[in-house]
């Protein structure tokens, strides 16, 4: 099967600082990938690793089979496209900040947006249901809505491959599930390939059909969310108790943490599986 | 803003010493060869519109440059020590005799190289850690700007009488500038920044979002700031060393214009430009006109004008704190 994302014996960081090592992962084309992991375990910096905003200090990263170091800023972006956890709010409308998305498609000396790049832009925001948003201004949305918007920006890319930082935080739940299920939509119905950092584990172990757990800069764990969801992993890495369970609808692995009333309990339930 | 651009040529064309109404033009420009009038509009008032429509231009532009470089509305070559750098650079060629050395083209050259100078010794300063932080380059810019002035009165106090003079009839700032090559020369120069700028306005679009973002869609920040960086130091350069130190018009008209049409930089840019060149000829008019029959420098209308724009802009800032 043909892989959009390969990543072999990985290692990026910060000079003398925190750096992630030996990252080796890979991606097959339609995969909806989740990195989850503690704070500060490396979750970020393997992203900046990806999209080249850090320089690997060995190993190497392929999309669509082609080496990212061979690649120049337009190629990578028309490739690989980014949703940052903090999405800018400038003074622009919904609409020109969309048709940023066609940038990596411009000749140098285009200076104005074809139909076509207009077209593209129009499709992505009614799939993503921000066309009626579009003559808003950035800064007047809400999370939501900005979260929404970043995403129609990065589908504009029209990329093999699109990152996630955090889709859903400080959302609520019903801005969390739309966010995802548009994902999941995009995923299965475009054969979009999706890595995105998410912190909620039930979500991760939800959406995603591969997740990989990150500790401290190393990979502890990459597999089906069944694999890596398991109670011994979740505590071992986030030195937290937890229940492991399924989601009675979905069959997929549901996460339950444990107050310190309750500790004593957990750890007999858990000892009884 | 074309139109604005026309209307202020024609208000600074009439006033002043001697005011020539549309017919008295038509007339000079068809018969009376040789008169007063002609020599006047010729010799003085054309050469001194045109000129203050470039060096306008051009100081505008180079703030419009930077702001979007470096996404901040109190970023202009004034505050980040670009003139101050290039007025030294100019004060130096000035004491050291360099325009009888090495000719005319000297102080120009003197200028964009203390502008380069300054801006990459604020740019450095500034960095850490691969970001730029905007509240201390606006400090440090400012800083390097009493610095670069304190050199130049220690200077002052060294040279001889007549060199002082020179440093500081053209410190004042004034558009008086009989040398029709150096006219041309700000002509080509504000034109080639335009021009410049235009070749790296998607990118600038981009960085709107923030120099990482604009990475992830492709576009060469490193390239891209770099050239632009340097577009906006031959500008002031160029400008400083023509006009003296003409302060906030890089400040104040980008400001007002983005206010009046957005942040799309394919439009700010040539708006700016025109806007600028609008607004010193205009300046210059005021100073020409308000004491007569003597003249103000041009930069001290602008240092006051933009002195006020600049506290009422942080007041709002303080308000929003977005950008």
């Amino acid at each position: 099967m043909h892989n959009t994302l390969e990543i072999k014996d990985f290692s990026c960081g910060y000079h003398g600082k925190f750096m992630i090592s030996k990252i080796n992962f890979n991606l097959p084309k339609a995969s909806f990938a989740g990195i989850v992991g503690p704070n500060g375990s490396g979750k970020t910096t393997l992203f900046k690793g990806i999209t080249s905003e850090l320089e690997s200090i060995a190993g190497s990263i392929f999309i669509d089979s082609r080496n990212i170091k061979s690649m120049n800023f337009k190629e990578r972006a028309q490739k690989l496209a980014i949703v940052s956890q903090h999405i800018e709010s400038p003074d622009i409308t919904v609409e020109d900040y969309v048709l940023l998305g066609r940038l990596p498609y411009h000749g140098k000396f285009q200076f104005f947006e074809s139909e076509k790049d207009f077209e593209i832009a129009k499709h992505y925001m009614e799939l993503t249901g921000t066309i009626h948003l579009k003559d808003k201004y950035m800064d007047s949305l809400s999370g939501g809505e900005q979260q929404l918007a970043a995403i129609a920006r990065a589908l504009t890319q029209e990329p093999e491959l699109l990152l996630l930082d955090e889709p859903t935080s400080h959302l609520d739940i019903g801005h969390q599930v739309q966010i995802l299920n548009l994902i999941q939509n995009l995923n299965q119905n475009m054969g979009l390939t999706v890595l995105m950092i998410i912190h909620d584990l039930n979500l991760a172990g939800e959406y995603c059909n591969y997740l990989i757990m990150l500790d401290n800069g190393n990979m502890h764990l990459a597999g089906t969310p069944e694999e890596v969801l398991d109670y011994k992993n979740i505590e071992e890495v986030y030195k937290t108790i937890v229940i492991t369970q399924k989601n009675p609808v979905s069959g997929k692995p549901a996460v339950f943490l444990v107050s310190g009333n309750v500790l004593g309990e957990s750890k007999k339930y858990n000892s009884q599986r | 803003m074309l139109i604005i651009a026309i209307l202020a040529i024609a208000i600074s064309f009439r006033v002043g010493e001697f005011k020539p109404g549309l017919r008295d033009f038509l007339d000079i420009l068809q018969n009376k060869e040789g008169s007063m009038e002609l020599v006047i509009l010729k010799q003085i008032r054309i050469p001194r519109i045109i000129l203050g429509f470039a060096i306008g231009s051009a100081l505008s532009l180079a703030g419009t440059i930077l702001q979007g470089v470096y996404r901040n509305p109190l970023v202009e070559p004034y505050t980040l020590g670009i003139s101050g750098g290039a007025a030294l650079g100019v004060a130096l060629a000035i004491v050291f005799n360099l325009q009888q050395l090495m000719g005319r083209m000297m102080l120009p050259l003197s200028g964009f190289i203390g502008a380069f100078v300054s801006l990459m010794v604020v740019y450095n300063i500034s960095i850490s850690r691969g970001k730029i932080r905007i509240q201390t380059m606006l400090l440090i810019g400012v800083m390097f700007s009493y610095i670069a002035s304190s050199v130049m009165m220690l200077l002052l106090s060294l040279v001889s009488t007549d060199d002082m003079q020179t440093v500081v009839f053209w410190t004042m700032g004034s558009l008086d500038e009989p040398d029709t090559k150096l006219i041309q020369l700000a002509c080509i120069l504000s034109l080639t920044g335009l021009i410049t700028s235009y070749i790296f306005v998607r990118p600038m679009n981009a960085m709107r979002l923030g120099h990482e973002k604009a990475r992830h869609l492709g576009v060469n920040t490193e390239t891209s700031m770099r050239i632009l960086f340097i577009t906006a130091s031959v500008l002031t350069g160029m400008a400083v060393s023509i006009a003296g130190v003409i302060g906030f018009v890089g400040l104040i008209i980008p400001h007002l214009i983005r206010m009046l049409i957005g942040s799309d930089n394919r439009v700010l840019l040539l708006a700016s430009f025109l806007g600028g060149g609008a607004f010193l000829v205009l300046c210059d008019s005021v100073a020409r006109t308000i004491i007569l029959p003597n003249e103000l420098p041009t930069g001290v209308i602008t240092g006051i004008i933009g002195g006020i724009i600049f506290v009422v802009v942080i007041g709002r800032k303080n308000a929003k704190m977005n950008l």
